[in-house]
């Protein structure tokens, strides 16, 4: 099974998207629109981009005059503090505090242009977490945004002006009277501020990949970019202020324990005294100055709220419109275009749009199907759950290559048990799989020193038996094989007239397997010995313990595109009905309705999976965005919608199309709304 | 413009509207069959009665385990902890304005000013919106489609869109849900579900009902195969936003992704993914809520209704508005037509049909209504005095609630009689609409209940196959199915010369085009 997550992910990430988009833009030049090709997507993102960081940057003055006005406030005389405030906007320090601001909107953009993603990274384990934070591009995302907070809170320092605004004060201390020779002193506010200021970028960085705000999640309606943005700048200004709070009380903690350090490199490299006057802000006494803790939480706000916008702004203009997401909204909005989708080419007369984008969505949705298959006989071997029938779903993929692929491993086995050329190999690996299995992924377990050489000599002869193992299908044909065997053995045993046919077997394998058994159970022994070792280690186990609903995301993380991928294709097969002058859609008909059934099938199977939670967590109204966390369900809803929309549409005509029979009971339930 | 003067008089009393057969109503006793050829159509439709006796009424109000304890007094400080977990900060105000304990005396004038100072505010909020000084209950009632939503056992209905399934809320707060296909009948209750004020299936889906309650919208998922009576309530999700209850009308898109859910005391109207609990708030101030939802079956266009003299029509793609003042009160009701190109409603305080038509919709305009500049009268349902040879008849008023069949051929209004006047009465008058190529509405006559009974919500059949089906609910608790029988217009229809209606039908044709309000 292949995640997204782990080590990889930024670079997966970029790729992952960089994909999407070529496949949007051949979607859409299949449809005739070939002014939005390959080459001009980036193109469009460019200037999305572009416009996203003029805006964030023009947002910024903004801020800046109502983050002045409000960290000089003085409710006792507010004539006095309003005109102050006029006046401090134009001065010439503010306006190169907004140049340098703009600069660091400008490269913290940047960095959400190059680390965004449409499908989330999830880490299936804390060690994957842990690796990905200490990743080296995850390491100059943090340094760079601890560096930009600094000069956020050295411009924020410099435009509060009063005691935080210079690094190096006059020192006020009574023993430097001699007049001559005016000691520096350093000044700790100064100092805490631009602490602060980095703590907080890097903060903010880690919670950057934590979230997972770098993924676009796609809205579930559409709206204006001003509509959304006015939408979210309530919630991303009260966010910012509550986050900017806990920031403040574990900078305050993080100062008490470490705040010396800094503080003595700082004074010795710079040559700055210490004053000895002031309480030092390390101390309880120093640290519980409300207009320190007042001007470092105001800080941390300005800070938040200007990235937060850039970010935000940079997710709206970016979400706006993407190929197969316009595919979906033009098989339901417009006519005219999905004319065209049914349309035949001029010479030749083949429905070569039709044809390329039902072959691109089919292929996207048959692709989940097999992921899932593959995810889902992970968990049903990995000792939660032992199925009974593990091999169920394969067989309904591809029914008729299924069917045959067993017949022939069946055969092979019987061949095998009346030449008795192969038993003892064969016996054992009917009882090996159920160690193995109980023990090790089983993905892996063939490939494992610790399975026998026997059952690796069975898994090849079943590949050299069966021709029609695609990679895919191997692995659950595989381990169907000693169940079958099994069977078949029993049936021998019973249903065979010389009855000391199997005892002679029997025997045999008896003195035949004592050596690789004991070898093998050798081997078995200190497996365990080492896993039991080291599950007693907690700390290891915290690492190394994967979270089942972590493991569901992940296999679900790109499902907004097969979301789309559903919608459009239904929509589209919808229209047909009424819209589809030359049938173009009626021959691949029966291909949708079974990708459809056979993935709506997966998809149960997978939902009753006794660790899949069935619904989904409740999310308060939160400026991060979860809903990568919930895709599946979205998936299923839209999938069943899809099967719907096809079944309604066409009713009792579906009965002509040729399905198989088991796919015709289930069209026949969605078609009287039993499912 | 069609008016009731038009209309044929009721039916006797004593009669029961039976159904329409050849153009015309037919009414007579109970026992009376229907013509032969349609008899197999309603065989199998539950006709009901739930009178309101046998509802159990609750068995207990409190649903906290408050009550079963004894009162143990504990230290101030603990109760301001617990309130402030129950109920928020002005719990906290109150347990300390009501404190026993002598020396906060301080604490307690401060907690005292607070909370009167926020009386003060909400109560300057409620004089512009007097509708927020309502309790929940009240609310839900005022704004709810059933005529008596607070009397009556039945308290709402809802047709499944695909198959004869229906749904219908009790005074006891529990649905039951009615099948034709098969004898159980599903009773959900949860704990929850309070006021029922609204019910909606999801379209292209097999059974998902969701409900509009007091505090929440819940979202059953039935497995429409099982046969247990009693679902449990792990089968309902809870969609809940704060600010945002009660819940009085909720509205599926026609394709079934979106939910849109409202309340009187939001002015936000909250769109749901209902599978993953997500959602949007469609925040437009002005109007102080909204009231009441309906969805066009093209799935372009949605109609909000807010508690002030304003409503508003949302374009589905980009959700942008269009916003429509009335004269009078707010807009009490509204249909669609089947394309989305028309919305019929009425207004409070006037006993007219308003009619506004809307261009023609298609991908390119982007975030357009296209709602044409003025709205049109198109019926006048004012005070009509009918001679019958049992006495005079007055029917007439304004309109409660108002359902156009799914073809788009039969209207079915709620019109509730003057209140001052004690024999008017309410009546659900029909008319034949015809859609294109020019609008046409004509009458078609009153339906009759047994005697006493009034009707309380009505709703139709979404796919009634020769011609429509209107479900009307008494406040009997009687549920019963009055079927239209015709031919769709978009077929040759016959027509027999006798009716009186078509010598009328040349005069009602044309739609008076009175301009009434408009937006520029």
């Amino acid at each position: 099974m292949s995640s997204p997550g782990g080590g990889g992910s930024g670079g997966l990430n970029a790729g992952g998207f960089e994909w999407r988009r070529q496949r949007g833009s051949c979607c859409r030049d299949y449809e005739g629109r070939r002014r939005w090709g390959a080459a001009s997507a980036a193109q469009v993102l460019g200037w999305r981009v572009a416009a996203s960081i003029a805006w964030s940057i023009l947002l910024l003055p903004l801020c800046t005059a109502v983050f002045i006005s409000i960290s000089s406030i003085d409710l006792f005389h507010p004539v006095q503090w309003i005109s102050n405030s006029f006046n401090d906007w134009y001065t010439s320090y503010v306006i190169f505090c907004i140049l340098l601001m703009s600069l660091v909107i400008l490269i913290i953009s940047i960095f959400n242009v190059e680390f965004y993603a449409v499908v989330p990274s999830i880490p299936c384990s804390r060690l994957a977490l842990l690796g990905k934070i200490i990743h080296p591009r995850q390491v100059i995302h943090s340094v760079v945004h601890a560096i930009m907070g600094m000069l956020m809170a050295w411009c924020a320092a410099v435009m509060t002006k009063g005691k935080f605004q210079f690094l190096a004060l006059p020192c006020t201390a009574s023993e430097s009277l001699d007049g001559a020779v005016q000691h520096m002193c350093l000044n700790e506010y100064h100092v805490f501020l631009l602490l602060s200021g980095a703590f907080m970028g890097y903060n903010y960085s880690l919670l950057y990949l934590v979230n997972n705000m770098n993924y676009l999640p796609f809205p579930i309606i559409q709206q204006y970019k001003y509509l959304r943005f006015r939408r979210s700048l309530p919630l991303l200004v009260k966010r910012s202020c509550v986050e900017s709070l806990y920031l403040v009380r574990n900078i305050c903690v993080a100062y008490y324990f470490f705040g010396y350090i800094p503080r003595a490199w700082i004074s010795t490299t710079m040559d700055l005294h210490t004053d000895s006057k002031l309480h030092p802000l390390d101390t309880l006494t120093g640290l519980l100055d409300l207009s320190l803790l007042y001007h470092t939480w105001l800080c941390g706000i300005f800070l938040l709220i200007t990235w937060h916008i850039a970010w935000l702004l940079f997710k709206i203009y970016a979400t706006e419109f993407l190929a197969l997401q316009d595919l979906m909204l033009l098989s339901q909005y417009s006519p005219v275009r999905r004319q065209e989708v049914f349309s035949l080419s001029q010479p030749g007369g083949h429905p070569h749009n039709w044809t390329a984008i039902s072959k691109e969505c089919l292929n996207l949705l048959s692709d989940l199907t097999q992921k899932l298959i593959m995810q889902q006989e992970a968990a049903a071997t990995n000792g939660r759950v032992k199925q009974p029938s593990t091999g169920e779903v394969g067989r309904s993929l591809r029914s008729s290559e299924a069917a045959v692929t067993e017949e022939m491993a069946f055969q092979t086995q019987r061949s095998n048990v009346v030449s008795r050329a192969h038993v003892p190999s064969l016996v054992k690996s009917s009882l090996l799989p159920l160690k193995a299995s109980s023990t090790s992924d089983l993905g892996s377990s063939f490939g494992s020193p610790f399975s026998s050489p026997a059952l690796n000599r069975k898994a090849g002869i079943l590949d050299l038996n069966s021709p029609w193992h695609g990679s895919v299908q191997s692995p659950h044909v595989m381990r169907r094989g000693p169940k079958l065997w099994t069977s078949s053995s029993d049936l021998q045993m019973t249903g065979s007239p010389q009855a000391s046919f199997p005892v002679i077997s029997v025997a045999r394998v008896g003195n035949e397997a004592i050596q690789p058994s004991f070898i093998y159970t050798w081997l078995q022994n200190k497996q365990e010995q080492v896993r039991s070792f080291l599950s007693k280690r907690v700390l290891i186990m915290y690492f190394f313990s994967k979270h089942p609903e972590a493991l569901i995301q992940a296999v679900f993380s790109d499902a907004q595109m097969h979301i789309w991928a559903l919608e459009g294709l239904s929509r589209l097969v919808a229209a047909s009905f009424t819209e589809d002058r030359f049938g173009v859609v009626q021959t691949t008909l029966p291909a949708i309705l079974n990708t459809l059934l056979t993935l709506q099938e997966v998809v149960d199977k997978h939902f009753k999976l006794p660790h899949a939670s069935s619904k989904p967590p409740r999310i308060s109204g939160s400026l991060m965005d979860t809903s990568y966390k919930t895709l599946r369900f979205a998936l299923r809803a839209s999938l069943k919608t899809a099967i719907y929309r096809v079944t309604t549409t066409f009713g009792e005509h579906l009965n002509e199309v040729q399905v198989s029979a088991e796919h015709k009971k289930r069209l026949q339930q969605f078609l009287e709304f039993k499912e | 413009m069609c008016s009731l003067a038009l209309f044929p008089p009721p039916p006797a009393p004593g009669d029961l509207t039976l159904y329409e057969f050849n153009n015309a109503l037919v009414s007579g006793h109970v026992y009376e069959t229907l013509p032969l050829a349609f008899q197999d159509q309603l065989a199998d439709l539950p006709v009901l009665t739930i009178p309101k006796e046998t509802l159990k009424a609750h068995s207990r109000l409190e649903h906290s385990t408050k009550p079963a304890f004894i009162h143990h007094q504990e230290t101030l400080w603990k109760r301001c902890l617990n309130a402030w977990r129950d109920v928020g900060m002005c719990g906290v105000l109150n347990e300390i304005a009501n404190a026993e304990e002598a020396d906060l005396q301080w604490m307690k004038t401060g907690s005292r000013w607070t909370l009167a100072l926020c009386h003060w505010v909400s109560s300057l909020h409620g004089s512009l919106f007097p509708h927020l000084s309502l309790c929940s209950e009240d609310m839900i009632a005022e704004f709810s489609q059933a005529v008596d939503w607070a009397g009556c056992s039945i308290r709402a209905f809802a047709w499944h869109p695909h198959s004869s399934k229906f749904a219908v809320a009790l005074l006891d707060d529990s649905i039951r849900v009615y099948n034709t296909n098969s004898a159980t009948v599903p009773i959900l209750k949860h704990r929850l579900q309070r006021n029922v004020a609204s019910m909606a299936w999801k379209p292209l889906c097999a059974s998902i009902l969701a409900v509009a309650c007091q505090s929440c919208v819940l979202v059953w998922h039935l497995d429409p195969t099982s046969l247990s009576t009693r679902p449990s309530s792990g089968c309902a999700q809870v969609l809940a936003f704060t600010g945002h209850s009660p819940v009085t009308s909720l509205a599926w898109a026609p394709s079934g992704e979106m939910l849109l859910s409202a309340s009187p005391v939001d002015t936000a109207m909250l769109v749901w993914d209902v599978s993953t609990e997500n959602c949007v708030p469609l925040q437009w101030f002005g109007g102080g809520g909204v009231t009441y939802l309906a969805w066009s079956p093209d799935g372009s266009k949605v109609l909000a209704t807010t508690p002030s003299a304003v409503f508003r029509v949302w374009e589905a793609q980009m959700w942008t508005c269009e916003r429509w003042p009335t004269i009078k009160g707010h807009c009490q009701t509204g249909c669609w037509s089947p394309d989305g190109s028309r919305l019929l409603f009425t207004v409070l305080g006037e006993s007219v049909i308003y009619s506004l038509s809307f261009s023609e919709y298609s991908g390119e305009m982007q975030g357009q209504v296209g709602g044409s500049k003025t709205a049109s009268i198109v019926a006048d349902l004012s005070e009509t005095t009918f001679e019958t040879p049992y006495g005079e008849e007055r029917i007439g008023g304004e309109v409660h609630s108002m359902v156009w069949d799914p073809r788009g051929e039969r209207l079915a209004a709620l019109i509730r009689g003057n209140p001052e006047t004690p024999e008017s009465r309410t009546i659900v008058a029909v008319f034949r609409t015809r859609n294109s190529p020019v609008f046409e509405l004509l009458p078609c006559g009153f339906l009759q209940g047994e005697p006493g009974a009034q009707p309380q919500l009505i709703a139709f059949h979404p796919c009634f196959k020769k011609g429509a089906l209107l479900t009307v609910c008494w406040s009997t608790g009687r549920i019963s199915h009055i079927p239209f029988f015709f031919v769709s217009a978009q077929f040759p229809c016959f027509r027999p010369s006798h009716s009186p209606v078509v010598a009328l039908s040349s005069s009602s044709a044309s739609v008076r085009e009175q301009p009434l309000f408009s937006e520029l």
